[in-house]
């Protein structure tokens, strides 16, 4: 069984983000870049699907600007076979990105498509639940646990009531939450061998998906600062604060 | 007129209160152009939650849809219905809660709409603000055309009240579908009994609680104030809290009258849970941590030292419970 992988580059979660001057954008010069970590998550559990036997060939899948090659690289690196590489300078809505993988899934024809349950940068999590309507597949969302049995996917998910559990059958979407695994980090000799490793590189035209924003951004601002804080000497010093200042108790 | 559908999460007896939230947001939307409120109730045997929707302040109408495909909440056979009843619709609404994050987005998808994830303030009835990067920056954004559909953060929005009377119910079909996937159960862990969402007081515990029993000491604590109990990534990881008291940019976000964060550092994705409560107190023997700089009040003290303390100054004082 093969399994897809969607991997998105983001801003490195460590990364202090920046409004640009012009205010029209987030400073991304001389900024570090990286794998969405819950798509690092997913590509995780595919590759110890492949270790297990259980799935055959693991399928990385970006899209955005050449840059992505880098993230696909990564994920190659980190025990992906193949990569693809979807390649937009456009700003891709989750519903674009949801097409477009769906045409790849046609093409493709994978058992389970993994991916993260959001990216870090616009905080959506709606791709893999837009993918799963559009192929009309079964989905899980927010997986903290994953088992594959009999062409079935058991599937613990995290929500507000507690730990759910649902079963379901191939080919599913399942999207990762943190819990899922901890992820691996790439060896030196994985890093060469990615390099040898195919990366295919396709245009949004290809297939048949328009790109077109249906959202327009109208402005970007930071949110307003909270007023600062000061530090009290003792629990009676807080308490007395929080009854007369704040007036919370 | 804007007709506005808003997707109930209930238990098949009570809406859930995010929904009243939703609501709101709905109302907001609707603005002085006026428009009328629909709430969707689908489950089985949920008539119940029907007539708790019915009594919701600014709701004109209830669409009751029972069947046994919705039994069980699930994405894949609610976004159908969804849809469907979409197309009469200028705004689908949810509560970005897990359960609307869920079924929002495949709905959107199966009418060819791109969704407005976690909005927290209405600008009209086409604009939201909604936080990215982890609530470091507010994007504003228009759906250009089409139906609006949205979820909504209900710590975002007053939950609306109760309404002067009744609204109609009006049952309506199902949308067949053929549902595949099987709900084997929910098991939730220890609870505090109050609702981390809706709470007025959050008592969070960090990598700094050292251990479940180390949580446990939170409790005297919270049942005094009526405080949920909250957590980090880090304490959740290390086993000391159960999955859903995460806060956090992957977790709740909750906006509390007052946050009171024990032994949290206060990564920026803990912080993008907790940036609207209106209060917050960091307790912390290690005077660098981060939490302190996002306080409005903080104390450098040994967070086992000061719970004892908290406890005997407000048990002075009959009023603070």
């Amino acid at each position: 069984m093969k399994i897809l992988v969607s991997v998105k580059r983001v801003i490195d979660a460590t990364v202090k983000i920046r409004l640009r001057a012009d205010g029209a954008g987030v400073e991304t010069a001389g900024v570090k870049f990286s794998i969405n970590p819950f798509d690092e998550i997913a590509l995780e559990e595919a590759v110890r699907l492949k270790e297990r036997g259980i799935a055959s060939e693991v399928l990385a899948v970006s899209m955005g600007a050449a840059a992505c090659q880098e993230t696909l690289r990564h994920a190659l690196a980190l025990g992906a076979d193949r990569a693809v590489l979807v390649e937009s300078d456009a700003i891709l809505e989750p519903l674009t990105v949801a097409k477009l993988l769906a045409a790849l899934t046609r093409r493709e024809s994978p058992g389970l498509v993994l991916m993260g349950k959001q990216a870090i940068d616009g905080d959506e999590n709606q791709c893999g639940q837009m993918l799963a309507g559009l192929l009309d597949w079964p989905q899980a969302s927010f997986a903290s646990k994953l088992e594959l049995k009999d062409g079935r996917a058991l599937v613990a998910r995290e929500t507000e009531q507690g730990i759910e559990r649902l079963d379901l059958p191939l080919p599913a979407v399942v999207t990762a939450d943190l819990r899922l695994n901890t992820p691996r980090f790439a060896t030196l000799p994985k890093i060469m061998q990615a390099r040898k490793k195919p990366i295919e590189r396709l245009d949004p035209a290809a297939l048949g998906v328009d790109p077109t924003p249906r959202l327009e951004v109208l402005k970007l601002e930071a949110p307003p600062a909270r007023r600062a804080g000061r530090m009290v000497d003792s629990v009676a010093a807080l308490v007395e604060a929080l009854r007369t200042e704040a007036r919370v108790l | 007129m804007s007709e506005l559908l808003v997707i109930a999460e209930h238990d098949g007896r009570a809406l859930a209160p995010a929904v009243l939230s939703t609501v709101t947001a709905a109302s907001a939307l609707a603005g002085h152009s006026g428009g009328r409120i629909t709430l969707l109730v689908a489950g089985q045997g949920c008539r119940p939650a029907a007539e708790a929707a019915a009594l919701v302040a600014g709701v004109g109408r209830v669409l009751l849809v029972e069947d046994q495909a919705y039994a069980q909440p699930l994405a894949e056979a609610l976004a159908p219905l969804v849809a469907r009843l979409a197309k009469d619709m200028s705004h689908v609404l949810a509560p970005a809660t897990s359960f609307g994050k869920d079924l929002l987005p495949r709905a959107a998808a199966l009418a060819d709409a791109q969704p407005v994830a976690d909005a927290v303030r209405v600008i009209d009835a086409r604009t939201l603000v909604r936080p990215i990067y982890a609530g470091n920056l507010l994007q504003t954004v228009r759906v250009k055309a089409g139906c609006v559909f949205a979820t909504i953060r209900p710590s975002a929005f007053a939950p609306a009240g109760v309404g002067a009377k009744a609204a109609p119910i009006e049952a309506v079909g199902a949308e067949p579908v053929a549902l595949r996937t099987r709900t084997l159960g929910c098991e939730a862990g220890a609870s505090s009994g109050v609702d981390l969402g809706r709470a007025r007081v959050v008592l969070a515990g960090g990598r700094g609680m050292g251990s479940a029993e180390g949580f446990k000491r939170l409790e005297p604590l919270a049942k005094r104030l009526g405080a949920a109990l909250a957590a980090t990534r880090a304490a959740v990881d290390a086993g000391y809290a159960p999955n859903e008291w995460q806060v956090g940019q992957t977790g709740r976000i909750v906006a509390p009258e007052l946050y009171i964060a024990f032994g949290i550092s206060g990564a920026i994705q803990h912080l993008a849970g907790i940036k609207d409560s209106k209060t917050v107190v960091a307790i912390n023997k290690d005077v660098s941590a981060p939490i302190f700089a996002a306080a409005d009040y903080g104390l450098v003290m040994d967070l086992f030292q000061a719970l004892p303390e908290l406890e005997a100054a407000l048990a002075d004082d009959n009023s603070g419970a």
